[in-house]
C-alpha cells in the first residue's frame, strides 16, 4: 500500500518543487555552535555541558539515549530508513542571544518571522510566545498579567534551571523514552521548546504560541513542550512550524506533554506547515486527571512525511478528550497520522476525528488506537475517520485499532471515504473556478466543522494556506 | 457580438470514441432565447457540454466564438470567465462547498479578488437571497451544501438563481424546466426572460415545448441524431409541440 513512497528515494520526491514562493528559499546564517557526527555519550554530554544543565537532567539524557542505541527502528514506519542520523546536525545554536522584543533578533533571523506575520499576530492576539530558531529559543514574551497571576511560561531549559522540582516531576513523565526510538533519541537530544505552569483556578482567555523554524538543512530539531495545567486552569497553547526550502532535508523529532489536573481544560494545536523538505516525527501526549478535558487539534499541511499521533490517557473518573487529526498530503508525501486514547478511569469520553485529503500523488494513513481498560466502566468512545481522494493517483488509508476490555463501554467507528469526480470537478470548474481553486473550496468545506474550533485569526491563514497550497504556485509536477 | 457555433462536430472522448454532434452551427444573440430542441439523445447536452469545455466532450471539428474569439482551446474555467455559464440538467452535489461559498468565490474570481472567500460584496448575497426567494427557494438553500439532498426542483432553480447572480454574457440551460411542475416552470420561465433582458443570450433546450409557452423565445432550433434539422421563429416551437420530432423520421420523443 505505500509501495510509493517506500521505492520512491528522497531526493526524487524532493526535487523539482517549486516550493520557493511559499516557503522561501534557505540562506546562509551565522550559527554559533553546530554539533554532528555519532549520537553518543560525548555528544550529548556536549549538549548538556553547553546548556550548562543540572546533573538529573543529563542523567536523563544518558538513559534515554542507552534506550535508543536498544531499540529496534519500528518496522512499522515508511520513509525513516533514508534517515541518517549521524550525517544530521544535532544541535545548532544560532547567533542569536534570546530577546524580548523583535528589533533586537538579528535581522537575519527576523526575516523568517516577519514573512510569516508573526509580530503582528503576536501584539494583537498572543499572551505570549516563545519562536525557536533551530535549537535555541531566539525570543520569548509573555504579558506581565500572566506573570501577577502566577503562571509561567519560560523557555524548556530556563525552567530546567528555575523550577527544576516542578520540571522533574512531569518531564518526559507522561511520554517516557521507554515508549520507542524515536521519543528516546528525543529526550536524549531535546533542545529548545516551552514550559507553561498555569496555577489553579486561572484561566488564560488568550491563546500562548510557540513558533519553531528550521533554518537549514541537514538538521535535526528536537524541541520539547511541557505543560503543567493545575485545578480548573484552562490554557489554549498553539504551536506553529515552518522552514524555507532546503537544499536537502531536516529532520523533526519534536515531543509535547500535558499534564491536565482535575477540572482543567486544555487545547492544543498544532498547525504544521513545513516545506516539502522535513521529515516530521511527533511525540505527543497528555494524561487527563478527574474531570479534566483535553483536545487536540493537529493540522499537517506541510513536510515530506509525517508521523503523528495526539495521545491522551484518560486517567481520572470523568476526563473527556476531543482530537482532531487533519493530515494534507498534496503532492508526493506522506501524512502518517492519528490519535491514540486510553480509557483507564470510569466515565471517560473521547471523540477522534481524522480528516484526510490526499491529492497529486498524495498518501494519507490513519493509524488510531482507542483502549477501553478494564477499570473504565461506562466509557464512551467515538472515531470518524474522513478521508477525501482527490484523483487516481492519491491514496488513503485506515487502520484503526479498538481495544474494548469492559462491557459497560459504548464505542463507535466510522469511516467514509469520498472521492472527487471528474464531473464534481467540472461543475466546480463551469463557474469559473481553476481545478485547484475547486479543490482548495471542497477541502476547506470537508474542514468547516472542525474549523470553528481554532481563533478567527488562525482560520484566516488557514484558509489562505490551503488555497495557496492548490493554487499553481503550490502544485507539483 | 454573439456565441457562434460553427459546424461543430462533437466527440465523446470514451473507450470508442463516437461523434454525437455532427456539423452543427448555430447562433445565439445577445438578449435572445434560442430555444434547441430534440428528441432524447439527439445530441443537445452533448453539444453544451462541448461549449462549456467538458474534457469528455472534444470539439474536433468546427469553432466556437464568442464575440468573435475562438474558445475551443480554452479550459472550461477560462471559459466561464469568458462569459459562457452552463446550467446543469443534473447538476452534481459538491459535498462541503456551501452554495454561498461557491457563488462568493465565483463572483471574487470574476472581480479579481485573490482570496475567493473574501466577503468583498455583501450586497451579492442579499441578491441572491432575494432571487432565491422570487425563484420559489427557501434562501436558507444558500446555507446549504452544493446540490446536496437538493430536490429535483431546487436544483433548476438553484442554476437559475446562480446564473442570475454571474451575469454571463451567455447563458446555457440544459433542460432547465424537466421534472418542475407548473408553478416551477412559470417562475424559471420568468427569470429566463429576464435573463434575456438583462442582456444575456440565452441558449435553452428543451425536450418539450411547454417552457417556451412562458419563456418566449426568438429562434427555435431543432437537432435530431446530432444534425441540425430545421431552424426557424417561435412558431416552429408551437409545430413541435402539435406533431412532435416524428416529422424528422427521428424516434418518437
Amino acid at each position: 500500500m505505500t509501495e510509493a513512497v517506500k521505492t520512491s528515494k528522497l531526493e526524487e520526491i524532493l526535487g523539482g518543487w517549486p516550493g520557493e514562493e511559499l516557503y522561501g528559499v534557505e540562506k546562509e546564517y551565522a550559527k554559533e555552535v553546530e554539533i554532528r557526527g555519532k549520537i553518543e555519550r560525548g555528544l550529548i554530554e556536549e549538549i548538556s555541558r553547553i546548556k550548562g544543565e543540572p546533573e538529573w537532567m543529563l542523567r536523563l539524557r544518558l538513559r534515554a539515549l542507552e534506550l535508543f542505541e536498544k531499540y529496534p527502528m519500528p518496522n512499522w514506519l515508511v520513509g525513516v530508513e533514508h534517515i541518517d542520523l549521524e550525517e544530521l546536525s544535532q544541535y545548532v545554536k544560532p547567533k542569536a542571544e534570546r530577546v524580548s522584543s523583535w528589533e533586537e533578533i538579528p535581522k537575519e533571523y527576523r526575516e523568517a518571522y516577519e514573512r510569516l506575520g508573526l509580530p503582528e499576530l503576536e501584539q494583537r492576539f498572543l499572551m505570549g510566545l516563545t519562536a525557536v530558531y533551530d535549537s535555541e529559543t531566539v525570543f520569548h514574551r509573555f504579558k506581565k498579567e500572566l506573570e501577577k497571576k502566577g503562571v509561567i511560561l519560560l523557555p524548556m531549559e530556563e525552567a530546567v534551571q528555575k523550577y527544576p522540582d516542578l520540571v522533574k516531576q512531569y518531564f518526559a513523565k507522561v511520554f517516557p523514552p521507554s515508549d520507542h526510538k524515536f521519543a528516546a533519541l528525543h529526550v536524549a537530544l531535546w533542545s529548545g521548546g516551552t514550559f507553561v505552569y498555569v496555577p489553579p483556578n486561572i484561566r488564560i482567555e488568550q491563546p500562548i504560541e510557540a513558533f519553531f523554524f528550521i533554518g537549514a538543512s541537514m538538521e535535526g530539531q528536537f524541541e520539547h513542550t511541557l505543560i503543567v495545567a493545575d485545578e480548573n486552569s484552562f490554557i489554549h497553547f498553539i504551536e506553529g512550524c515552518s522552514a524555507p526550502l532546503l537544499k536537502k532535508y531536516s529532520f523533526h523529532d519534536g515531543m509535547v506533554e500535558i499534564f491536565a489536573k482535575k477540572g482543567s481544560h486544555v487545547k492544543f494545536t498544532t498547525i504544521q506547515n513545513w516545506s516539502r523538505n522535513i521529515i516530521n516525527f511527533n511525540n505527543k501526549r497528555a494524561i487527563a486527571e478527574e474531570n479534566a478535558f483535553v483536545e487536540w487539534l493537529e493540522g499537517s499541511i506541510g513536510s515530506q512525511i509525517t508521523y503523528t499521533y495526539p495521545s491522551t490517557v484518560l486517567r481520572g473518573r470523568g476526563s473527556r478528550t476531543s482530537n482532531i487529526v487533519i493530515g494534507l498530503a498534496n503532492g508526493p508525501y506522506l501524512k502518517d497520522t492519528g490519535s491514540k486514547v486510553i480509557h483507564v478511569a470510569p466515565e471517560t469520553k473521547s471523540r477522534i476525528v481524522s480528516k484526510s485529503i490526499s491529492n497529486a500523488g498524495g498518501i494519507n494513513i490513519y493509524r488510531g488506537l482507542v483502549k477501553i481498560s478494564p477499570s473504565a466502566e461506562n466509557a464512551f468512545a467515538q472515531v470518524d475517520c474522513d478521508s477525501l481522494i482527490m484523483d487516481s493517483e492519491s491514496q488513503a488509508h485506515t487502520f484503526p485499532h479498538i481495544q474494548v476490555d469492559n462491557p459497560t463501554a459504548t464505542v463507535s467507528h466510522e469511516a467514509k471515504t469520498g472521492r472527487l469526480s471528474d464531473d464534481q470537478l467540472f461543475y466546480m470548474q463551469s463557474r469559473g473556478l481553476k481545478e485547484g481553486e475547486a479543490k482548495a473550496l471542497i477541502v476547506l468545506g470537508m474542514l468547516q466543522d472542525v474549523l470553528p474550533d481554532l481563533p478567527l485569526e488562525y482560520v484566516s491563514v488557514l484558509s489562505k494556506v490551503i488555497q495557496l497550497e492548490f493554487s499553481e504556485v503550490g502544485a507539483v509536477g | 457580438m454573439s456565441l457562434e457555433i460553427e459546424k461543430v462536430t462533437v466527440q465523446v472522448e470514451a473507450d470508442e470514441p463516437r461523434k454525437v454532434v455532427e456539423g452543427v452551427s448555430l447562433t445565439v444573440n445577445p438578449g435572445e432565447i434560442h430555444a434547441l430542441m430534440g428528441p432524447n439523445g439527439s445530441g443537445k447536452t452533448s453539444l453544451l457540454y462541448a461549449i462549456a469545455g467538458h474534457p469528455n466532450y472534444q470539439i474536433i471539428e468546427g469553432d466556437v466564438r464568442l464575440d468573435g474569439e475562438s474558445i475551443v482551446s480554452l479550459s472550461p474555467d477560462q471559459r466561464s470567465l469568458k462569459g459562457i455559464l452552463l446550467g446543469f440538467q443534473n447538476p452534481r452535489e459538491i459535498p462541503g462547498v456551501k452554495l454561498s461559498t461557491l457563488l462568493l468565490a465565483a463572483t471574487n474570481k470574476r472581480a479579481g479578488v485573490q482570496d475567493l472567500l473574501k466577503v468583498q460584496n455583501p450586497r451579492m448575497l442579499v441578491e441572491a437571497r432575494r432571487y432565491a426567494r422570487e425563484l420559489g427557494l427557501d434562501p436558507s438553500v444558500l446555507r446549504r451544501d452544493v446540490n446536496l439532498g437538493f430536490s429535483g426542483g431546487e436544483r433548476k432553480r438553484s442554476e437559475i438563481l446562480q446564473a442570475l447572480i454571474l451575469k454571463p454574457r451567455y447563458v446555457l440551460l440544459d433542460e432547465p424546466d424537466s421534472g418542475l411542475d407548473i408553478d416551477g416552470v412559470k417562475a424559471v420561465a420568468k427569470y429566463i426572460n429576464k435573463l434575456a433582458e438583462n442582456g444575456s443570450g440565452v441558449l435553452l433546450v428543451t425536450h418539450y415545448a411547454r417552457i417556451l409557452n412562458y419563456a418566449r423565445p426568438h429562434r427555435v432550433s431543432v437537432i435530431v441524431n446530432g444534425r441540425l434539422v430545421e431552424s426557424g421563429g417561435p412558431e416552429l416551437a408551437e409545430t413541435l409541440e402539435r406533431e412532435g420530432y416524428a416529422r424528422y423520421g427521428g424516434e418518437e420523443a
